[in-house]
């Protein structure tokens, strides 16, 4: 489905964000990208979503080498990004304008549906709350019925229910379709909760130092002892990659920097 | 009691607009109107007193009463009307006309780094050119008559335009033209359903201010000469010395120039509803 090839980024500063990423996603499959701030996580997304190109490399979609956004892909942003100016209906639709006006309109209520945003497709976005617009977010990503969805850091910043929730509705909606899904997280529950495989990048320029097969049987229940042990194990695959470094552990740290560095 | 409002709901349903939630301003906007009209009133009352009671030399200063009667005359004898028109005229055209080049040119700079760089520059120069410093070559160049007017007109609209586009362009958030490239708009595709939109808000800022310069030039232009027109009355009234003609014909320039600029409000009102801001713009 997707493969990435001793991928690496250099940006027109110097900073070298990323060396020799080799990555292989199977159809259908949830993966997880997760790492501290820094570890060129979301910079490796972008550039599967073809947002920007690799310095070295290349990235491969069906087999074909990526030059540009694919459209057999969808993107979800950690911020909703809708059009302020449009309806939520005309925000979901944004993707599929070259559809027929019934087959969009179709398509737009049924995927307000899955989200649970039927009453509010003639809602400007102003009026939404972060969750809800977040929502159509997903909608409109979903409406164009993506083979590969990736989501960077998408909720991040939301409040727990909300988010847990959205975990729900994201994996309804995989297992209707089995999307193959690419997803940036810092939160160590949901790579959990949601994914096949957890991907572990570290250091600067972003490496992966590791890869986990999380075998949990689904539907994954957070407060259950395997799901506990999990969380454990990928917390330490994580810190053990910051045992050099003291000063700064974003995951587990309550230094204030902690949080500016979560962007 | 239940029949009537059943009834009622329907007939009123296709005149209500789609429910906009924003209503809480309507009530506020009620209520500042007669405070902001209080000064205005006072003053002019005052004035009035002044210029009967003599205070005030009318052959300088005549009273608001006789600058009205002076615009009721005009209106009835109906030598009001070809001058009205052809102010109007001439500002809404050169108006057209300057809008239409500042937003083309102002489009194409925002969206092109290396048109920018090519004709920014010089624009940015001509800007800084005082408009009014064309008049002689205008004049020289299209003659006294309606061409140089409306150039010099455009020109004044142009600027401020061509700025608001170009900026508003340049400053549409990245966030949102990542996701036009996501869904793989066409350049032409991306201008008008991301950045046309998202720049409207600056956009109508421009339009108001050209409009504005607009209205000042045409003043300037049929002070330098017109046989006809708002700006003739000024010329008119002081070589005649009748003040009274003067003050109409500045306060008729008011309330037209308040007018235009009010219609340009609503529409962008109307057109930025979607717009989550403090405050609405006036």
């Amino acid at each position: 489905m997707l493969q990435l090839d001793h991928i690496g980024k250099q940006f027109d500063n110097g900073v070298v964000a990323l060396a020799g990423i080799s990555l292989h996603l199977q159809a259908g499959e949830i993966v997880t990208l997760v790492g501290a701030s820094g570890s060129g996580k979301s910079t490796l997304l972008r550039l599967v979503a073809g947002l920007d190109a690799p310095s070295t490399g290349r990235v491969l979609m069906k087999n074909e080498p990526l030059s540009g956004p694919h459209p057999a892909m969808g993107v979800i942003f950690q911020e909703p990004r809708l059009m302020p100016w449009l309806r939520v209906q005309d925000n979901v639709c944004f993707g599929i304008r070259h559809l027929p006006a019934e087959e969009q309109a179709a398509r737009a209520a049924a995927v307000l549906a899955r989200v649970g945003l039927s009453k509010f497709a003639g809602a400007l976005p102003r009026q939404l709350s972060g969750g809800m617009a977040q929502r159509v977010a997903i909608a409109r990503a979903l409406v164009t019925r993506p083979a590969l969805l990736l989501l960077d850091e998408p909720f991040s910043a939301l409040d727990p229910f909300t988010k847990a929730s959205l975990h729900e509705h994201l994996l309804d909606v995989w297992a209707d379709a089995r999307p193959t899904l690419l997803l940036v997280t810092h939160d160590v529950e949901e790579a959990l909760v949601l994914s096949d495989r957890v991907v572990v990048l570290h250091g600067h320029p972003g490496r992966i130092s590791q890869t986990l097969r999380v075998d949990l049987p689904r539907p994954r229940r957070r407060t259950s002892p395997e799901f506990q042990q999990w969380k454990e194990r990928l917390l330490q695959a994580i810190g053990n990659e910051h045992s050099g470094s003291t000063a700064q552990k974003p995951l587990l740290s309550l230094s204030t920097d902690a949080n500016a560095a979560g962007g | 009691m239940s029949a009537v409002s059943t009834l009622a709901t329907p007939l009123l349903a296709p005149a209500a607009p789609r429910p906009v939630r924003a209503t809480a301003p309507r009530p506020a906007r009620r209520w500042q109107w007669p405070l902001g009209a209080v000064l205005p009133v006072l003053l002019l009352a005052l004035w009035e007193v002044l210029a009967r009671t003599g205070a005030l030399p009318p052959n300088l200063l005549p009273a608001p009463s006789r600058v009205l009667a002076t615009i009721a005359e005009l209106a009835r004898t109906g030598e009001l009307w070809p001058h009205l028109g052809l102010t109007l005229g001439r500002v809404l055209l050169g108006f057209g006309l300057g809008t239409a080049l500042g937003t083309a040119l102002g489009a194409l700079t925002g969206y092109l780094p290396l048109l920018r760089r090519l004709l920014d520059p010089l624009l940015q120069g001509l800007r800084n050119i005082p408009s009014l410093a064309w008049v002689p070559l205008f004049i020289l160049w299209m003659g006294i008559y309606e061409t140089s007017k409306v150039v010099l007109i455009a020109v004044g609209v142009f600027f401020p335009v061509y700025l608001a586009v170009m900026s508003g362009i340049q400053n549409v958030d990245r966030k949102l033209v990542e996701v036009g490239r996501v869904y793989r708009l066409s350049g032409l595709e991306l201008v008008r359903r991301v950045f046309l939109p998202a720049a409207l808000p600056a956009y109508f800022v421009g339009l108001r201010n050209g409009l504005g310069l607009g209205w000042m030039f045409v003043v300037a232009a049929e002070i330098m000469g017109a046989t006809k027109g708002l700006g003739f009355l000024l010329v008119d009234g002081q070589m005649t010395g009748r003040p009274q003609t003067i003050l109409a014909s500045i306060l008729l320039f008011a309330v037209l120039g308040r007018c235009t600029d009010s219609l340009l409000a609503r529409l962008s009102r109307r057109l930025l509803r979607w717009q989550d801001t403090h405050g609405t713009t006036t």
